[in-house]
């Protein structure tokens, strides 16, 4: 192999096997920087050998076996950190002794598990979550995250220290929670991944592929999780809303870079692949049972979308059914909107109205410029175009998105036409 | 990043003995616990040719020992790069021993 080919194939292995790497490690010693420069020790151990010995059979065995080789190195030279950490000493070199099988161990399911609760824990804050799932479990450089996120790589760097710092001064423990604390966690590592995922959909043309790219992160950090945790329905159902909705990335921009609307979209550009993945993986979350999550009730939502051929094929009722059991689990003033804005569809103008009504004056929509978009859209479909017009001028003057407001501000002049709805729901 | 995976062998493959299909098995169980594998498949023995020549259609079957064909199976994985998915062909082809494996990116879906 070239330089540049072992180059390329360090690279691919430290993307592969950090997370495990990394997990494993900080099983041993009990501490995610240290388990993090151990493994920063290996891959730059790496980068001098492999060019000129060769990349190793079981590549990651050798980053296993030269880290834990540089936990006892530093252990030797820093006595006051092998008195702190005496038993882990003992521990290290009782491995060293029994030969290559034990030593070369990388973390199993349950350290991988174990790291993924400890980066979204909720001791640290949400930002701090997100930047060491990333660097961690996505394997992301510090500059990557940085650039996905539009923030100078200073700042995410901080971030990092600080959150490895607050994990060690709570003394969170490695390990998979119970119960309660099992449901709670597990919320703040779903919410965690949907916010790399939206962050990444929320990317446009002209960003970085870097912010695009976390869809892609995001999704992946999603299937490992359903691999490890095959028996939480709500990460099944996290994976699924997210297959389904990188089906229509494509759809979702004009040849100008402009917003489509989901019922405006060419679903012939919906890629079947990933509908058919999210449609499996919701049938998995369904048949675990139990009471549905927010999760599994966005992905039937999208689900509905999905199946249907075309726009007006859409189960209106179905998706009107979700939303009244979605405002139920995490009750919310962007979810009601996007309920009136079902019950508009299924049960008519007037229903849909009559809940979009009772949000006129719910602070957190007060300069939501959905809101007035999507009474406007009711009026005009029961006739009322003047009161439509007010609704649309108010709407546009709300967005500072550009494209946006000329689109609104074109909706009186079609006000007479019969289409769509402007729907919010993705 | 999409990539599509398949191996170019000679048309009559020596059968894969056990500890060879083990050892795919896990290679396969890894792909998955690592979230990059989207689909794959088995593919059936000797293919079909359906050939147009100047306007004229014809069908010829298979299996054609003067050309490799695509054996075994195929793999369709989602990586972060090019290199990542080199890695995991390496990892299959350091399994099924000599012959050539391909790693394709595939656009849209």
């Amino acid at each position: 192999m070239s330089a540049s080919d072992t180059q390329g194939a360090i690279d691919a292995v430290w993307r592969i096997e950090a997370p495990r790497l990394i997990a494993g490690l900080t099983r041993i010693v009990r501490d995610i920087g240290l388990a993090e420069d151990l493994a920063q020790d290996a891959l730059v151990a790496a980068l001098e050998q492999w060019p000129s010995a060769g990349v190793p059979d079981n590549p990651a065995a050798w980053l296993m076996a030269t880290a834990k080789h540089r936990a006892i190195d530093r252990l030797r030279r820093d006595q006051r950190l092998a008195r702190k950490q005496e038993q882990l000493g003992r521990e290290l070199e009782a491995e060293e002794r029994m030969g290559p099988a034990d030593l070369n161990a990388i973390g199993s399911d349950d350290d991988l598990l174990r790291l993924i609760f400890m980066s979204s824990h909720p001791v640290l804050s949400t930002d701090a979550r997100v930047a060491l799932t990333l660097r961690l479990l996505g394997g992301l450089t510090t500059d990557e995250i940085a650039r996905a996120f539009l923030v100078p790589e200073s700042t995410i760097a901080q971030r990092i220290v600080r959150a490895k710092k607050a994990l060690a001064d709570a003394r969170v423990p490695f390990e998979v929670p119970r119960g309660e604390a099992l449901t709670a966690q597990l919320a703040s590592v779903l919410q965690v991944i949907y916010l790399v995922f939206n962050e990444g959909y929320a990317a446009t043309a002209g960003d970085d592929w870097m912010r695009a790219g976390l869809c892609e992160d995001a999704l992946r950090l999603g299937r490992v999780l359903a691999e490890l945790a095959p028996n939480e329905p709500e990460v099944h159902g996290l994976v699924a809303l997210m297959e389904v909705q990188a089906s229509r990335a494509r759809a979702r921009v004009g040849p100008t870079g402009e917003p489509v609307l989901l019922l405006d979209q060419d679903r012939g550009q919906w890629d079947r692949l990933l509908i058919h993945r999210g449609l499996a993986a919701l049938a998995r979350a369904v048949s675990l049972g139990g009471p549905a999550g927010q999760y599994v009730l966005q992905a039937e939502i999208a689900a509905h979308h999905a199946r249907a051929a075309t726009a007006a094929e859409t189960d209106w009722r179905a998706i009107a059914d979700a939303y009244d059991a979605l405002a139920l689990v995490v009750p919310s003033a962007v979810v009601e909107l996007n309920r009136a804005v079902a019950h508009g569809m299924a049960f008519g103008p007037r229903a849909g109205l009559a809940l979009v009504d009772r949000l006129v004056d719910e602070p957190a929509l007060k300069t939501y410029h959905l809101l007035p978009s999507v009474r406007g859209d009711l009026l005009v479909k029961l006739g009322r175009s003047a009161e439509a017009r007010v609704e649309f001028e108010r709407a546009a003057s709300l967005t500072d998105n550009v494209r946006e407001r000329t689109f609104l501000l074109r909706r009186p002049a079609r006000a007479a036409e019969p289409g769509p709805p402007i729907v919010p729901l993705q | 990043m999409r990539f599509l995976m398949y191996s170019l062998d000679p048309a009559v493959p020596a059968p894969p003995d056990p500890q060879m299909l083990a050892e795919l098995g896990t290679l396969t169980e890894d792909t998955k616990r690592a979230g990059v594998l989207l689909a794959t498949g088995g593919l059936g023995m000797g293919s079909t040719r359906v050939r147009n020549a100047a306007g004229k259609l014809s069908v010829t079957d298979g299996p054609f020992t003067e050309t490799k064909e695509l054996t075994g199976g195929f793999a369709l994985i989602e990586a972060k790069s090019k290199d990542e998915a080199i890695e995991w062909a390496r990892r299959f082809r350091k399994i099924v021993g000599d012959g050539e494996s391909i790693v394709q990116e595939v656009f849209g879906g």
